[in-house]
Order: C-alpha cells, then structure tokens, then sequence
C-alpha cells in the first residue's frame, strides 16, 4: 500500500472516499425506490401501507436508539397520538382535508415529544427507559378513559378524504403512493439529519457523552431535539396509519407498541438507516405469516424468541450484519 | 493580584457520605505554568479535576478562573470559557475517525451544531485545520483510520490533539501518559511541552519523571488535603513527601489509581 505523502493528499483521500461513499448510497436508494414504486401493482397496496408506517416509525425510534443512544420506551406514545388527534379531526370535522389532520396529528405527537423529553432527559440508560414507559402508561390511561376514543372499541370509519382537496384517497393505490412520498421525504429527513453537523454531535454524544461535555456541548439540548424529531415522525406514522386503515386504536398506545418498534429496530440493525426499514418488513410478515396458519398462537412465542436470537446472536441486526459481511469479503 | 492566576479554588471542599475526599484546599495555578498535582492512590487528585470541570458538584468552596466565581457553571460551559479537560481513561470517540473526533471539537465554536438540516459537506471547510492538528501530533496518516482501530499511545495523542482544537487557556490532564510505554511516554511529554506554550497546563501525574521533566509547580495531596506546594526540588526534598509516598506504595511508581478511577465513575 502507498501511504500518501502529506495532509493535503490525505485529505483529498478522504473527501473522494466520502463521495464514493454517497454515490452507492444515492444507487441503493435508487434501486428501492423503483421496487417501491412497481410494488402495489404485485402485492396488496394496505400490506405494503402498513410496512411503510411501521418503518416510519421505527426509523424515528431508531434517530433516538441507534443515533443517539437512548432507549426509549414510550414511543408508543407518539404513535396513538398522532394516530388519534388525526382520527379525531377528520371523523368530526369534515371540512377538514387529510393533509391537515395528518399534520395536526403530527404537531400533538411533536408537542407531547417536548414535554416526555423535558421530563425524562435528564436520566440515563434504564432510569430513562422507564421514565419514558411511565410517561406513556399515562398517556394509555388518558385514552382508555377518554370518551372520544372510544376506549376498547377503538375509533372507527375514520375518512381517508381528499388529498389537498383533490386526490381521492379512498383509492388504493393513491393512498399508497400518498404514503411512499411521506415515507420517502422522512427517510431522506432522517439520512440528512444522521450526517449533518447535528448528527456529528449526536454520534459523539452517543460514543463518549462525558467527553462531549468537556467539549463544551451542553448535550441534554441536542438530546432534547433528537427526542422531538424522533417523536413528531412517530406521531406522523400513526396518523398516516390512522387515515390507511381508517382505525386508531387502543393497541398503538399500549406498551406492547413500544416493544415492537424496539423489536424491529434491533433485528433491522439499529444504528444503520435500513436497518428499521428492513426490521419493521420482517416483523411485520412474520406476524401476517404466522396468523394465516396453524401457528397463530404462537406470534408472542416466536417473535420473542427472534428477538433472544438477535440480541446474543446478531447483535448487529440483519443490516448490520450484511454490511459486516459485505466488509470483509468484498472489501 | 488574581489575575496572576489563571485558576484558583478557596477552601474547597467535597464530601462523599461520610467521607472527605477533598479536605479545604486551595490552590493557586500561575498563568503559564505547568503546574501538577501529584499524591498517592486515593488523595483525591481526579476528584479536585472533577469539581474543577465541575463533573461532581463542591460541597463548599469557590472556584475562580481569572478572577470570576465559576463555581456555579456547568461542565459545558466551563469548557466553553477555555478550561478544558483530559481523562483518566483515554477519551474519544471510538468509532469516528480520528479525523471527526478533532472536527467534533471545532464544531464548538462554529455555530452549526444544531443544523440538523445542513449537508455534512459543510464540515469540510473544518477539515483542514483537523488536519494540522493531527499533523502536530503525528497523526495526520491516521485522518481517516476508526479510533478504535489506534494504539492506545495514539488514542492518547488524539485526545490531546482534539482538546487542543478547543484552543483552552487551561489545559487540565488527568494521568497523560498512564499506561504507557516509556517511548510513548517521552512522545507524550514531548507533546505536552509543545501544547503548554502560551497556556497554563494542570495535570494529574503519576510518574515523577515526567514531572520533575515538564513541570515548573508542584502541589502534593495527601487523604484530600493540601501537603505542601513548591517546585520539583523543594518537594522531593519535603521528608512529608517522602512519607506519605513510601507510606503507601513508593515513589514514582505508576499507580493503577483504581480507587480514584471507582470515585471518577460515580
């Protein structure tokens, strides 16, 4: 190997390297955005709707997890918050176009992320887990005992309505691809925000948080804005999935929900951009696999049993463990 | 008068249940000095570095950098005014590139650290001053190695080169060649003399070769206390010295400091 002879050509390494680096990832993009686009036309468009909303939300989880080092376990939270002021809004006002129920219920979830996060950022590892969980139990029990929930039942009939007034959503494959723009422009938001000056921090803070602090960064600050993004885009998955399936319910709030989205982040590979994407896929088949035969039982069992499987196996999750092994055998 | 000290605690103190790690002392850190504080296991030296940075809160006394009461700011700020520390334990960030974690430290006084919508590409107009600081401290080859993937000795430049990217007034070490090797330990006083023109530098130091090499100012702590204060000759030739060292575990000899190490990580 020739090692370059001053900064300058190191330097200049290093920059080409980066933007090698920027070009795969612009092609693979590329790649799932054309499978992205043809798939409603194989598989059945609400299927795929309800991938694209998990991996919503557990691209938000994983901006606070995999970026930042924290684990939350209240994003669930989040999610029925979105979902439910979403519901709310456009069961009872019909005046009112999808867009602004989407973005309402996007706001409430953003607004609830800044009071959860003021609360609990302060706290570490397992104190701020369960702080976090308190929090969203909270929040359960609001909705549970909230009339215009409807409790158990769930709120139903929720209108897809017109997109700007314009696009019929009750359309499939208009809501679809209405989902794959909102899904896309997240994405993109979450990959920009990972290697922004922003995320620069944020991964210093994750690695070393005392040592970002002798930097002179006053780090609960950037936890607090990665806890408010990461929660405004969960509270946007679960209005977009109130408006898909026309149904908020209950089983968002509860803490299983915060489980899953922990769930799919890890055996995705949480600290990598695909690695939620590809978890909230695989977890989600599972589950509509599994219900479909004779092992429907068994769905609590079996994903918990993944879930061992990757925690003391494939700690770096299926992405993770691809990109490993691209690494080392393909150079 | 205080403005010959660049850093000064009154009678400070701090108490651990039942327990009194650091017992009413006062120091004096003349502007320009490299001043070390030296002791054996358990004096409370990382202690006094942490409630200097103010990672561990005073129980009473007063911390004064030029003149001006900071003993009511945070870790943060304190480093943002130009006190600015090392640790114990060699801290980077493991898996940045040598590189990133220099530039980390410039993004301090850039103004962009909240951006979360800028391109990365925004950075590199930083890189090349990343580079002369890596270059200062042999490193510059290494730009873009994972830090995890360095020899313990480099991790140890690298934290020296990005707490110098900070530009501090005062540099505090905690132990900068613990666990070294004596090439890498004459590396390292090497690369504190060059870092300590212009700056005041307050170190932790275990080896008393390298104090007596590099340092103009000697403060000895004993079980929290102040012992006694003067430079390298007076202090060897303190019989207290002598004592409390061979005391505990002999001169010069290079402590694994665990007890500290166990209070640091409180």
């Amino acid at each position: 190997m020739n090692q370059p002879v001053n900064s300058a050509d190191i330097h200049k390494a290093i920059v080409e390297q980066q933007a090698a680096q920027d070009r795969k990832k612009m092609m693979l993009n590329g790649v799932l955005l054309l499978l992205l686009l043809a798939a409603p036309f194989i598989i059945y468009p609400v299927f795929l709707m309800k991938i694209l909303c998990f991996a919503l939300f557990a691209v938000a989880f994983n901006l606070l997890f995999g970026f930042t080092g924290l684990l939350s376990f209240g994003h669930a939270a989040f999610l029925a918050t979105g979902g439910y002021t979403t519901g709310y809004l456009l069961s009872n006002y019909s005046g009112l176009t999808t867009e602004v129920g989407i973005i309402a219920g996007t706001l409430t979830a953003t607004a609830l992320g800044v009071a959860f996060a003021l609360l609990s950022i302060r706290r570490q590892g397992i104190y701020f887990a369960m702080v976090t969980l308190a929090l969203a139990q909270l929040v359960f029990f609001f909705f549970v005992q909230s009339e215009f929930t409807h409790g158990e039942d769930g709120m139903h009939g929720i209108p897809r309505g017109e997109l700007f007034g314009l696009i019929n959503l009750e359309d499939n494959l208009n809501m679809y691809y209405f989902v794959l723009v909102v899904f896309i422009a997240c994405y993109l938001l979450v990959q920009r925000i990972v290697s922004s000056p922003y995320g620069q921090i944020l991964k210093a803070i994750k690695q070393n948080e005392p040592r970002a602090v002798s930097l002179g960064y006053n780090v609960d600050r950037y936890k607090v804005l990665a806890f408010v993004i990461s929660a405004a885009l969960a509270g946007l998955a679960g209005s977009m999935k109130s408006v898909v399936f026309q149904l908020a319910s209950l089983n968002d709030a509860h803490w299983h929900m915060s489980g899953e989205v922990i769930l799919m982040t890890l055996v995705g590979g949480m600290g990598t951009l695909l690695g939620p994407v590809v978890g909230a896929t695989f977890v989600v088949n599972i589950e509509y696999q599994l219900s479909q035969g004779a092992l429907r039982d068994w769905v609590d069992p079996i994903l918990g049993g993944i879930f061992v499987l990757t925690v003391l196996a494939f700690r770096s999750g299926i992405v993770g463990e691809l990109q490993k092994f691209v690494k080392k055998n393909l150079g | 008068m205080s403005e010959q000290y660049v850093l000064e605690t009154r009678n400070l103190v701090k108490e651990f249940k039942g327990f009194v790690a650091v017992d009413d002392v006062n120091l004096k850190i003349r502007k320009g000095d490299i001043h070390a504080l030296i002791g054996p296991n358990g004096a409370g030296k990382t202690t006094v570095f942490n409630l200097l940075t103010k990672f561990l809160i005073p129980t009473r006394g007063q911390i004064l950098y030029k003149g001006e009461d900071i003993t009511s700011l945070k870790s943060a700020a304190i480093a943002r005014k130009g006190v600015v520390r090392s640790f114990q334990i060699s801290a980077v960030f493991p898996h940045m590139t040598a590189l990133e974690n220099i530039r980390v430290a410039l993004q301090t006084a850039e103004g962009t650290s909240f951006s979360f919508w800028k391109s990365g590409n925004s950075l590199h107009k930083l890189n090349q001053r990343c580079m002369e600081l890596l270059d200062a401290v042999g490193l510059a080859e290494f730009a873009n190695t994972t830090t995890i993937e360095l020899a313990y000795g480099r991790k140890r430049a690298l934290e020296l080169a990005t707490t110098l990217a900070m530009e501090p007034e005062i540099l505090l070490l905690d132990e900068p060649t613990q666990g070294m090797g004596s090439e890498d330990v004459d590396r390292v006083v090497e690369l504190v003399r060059k870092a300590a023109d212009g700056r005041t530098v307050l170190m932790v130091e275990h080896n008393l070769s390298v104090v007596s090499k590099l340092c103009d100012r000697i403060t000895v702590l004993a079980q929290g206390a102040v012992l006694t204060e003067g430079d390298y000759a007076a202090v060897s030739a303190d019989p207290r010295v002598r004592e409390v060292y061979m005391g505990s575990e002999g001169s010069g000899e290079r402590g694994t400091a665990s007890s500290e190490e166990a209070e640091a990580a409180q």
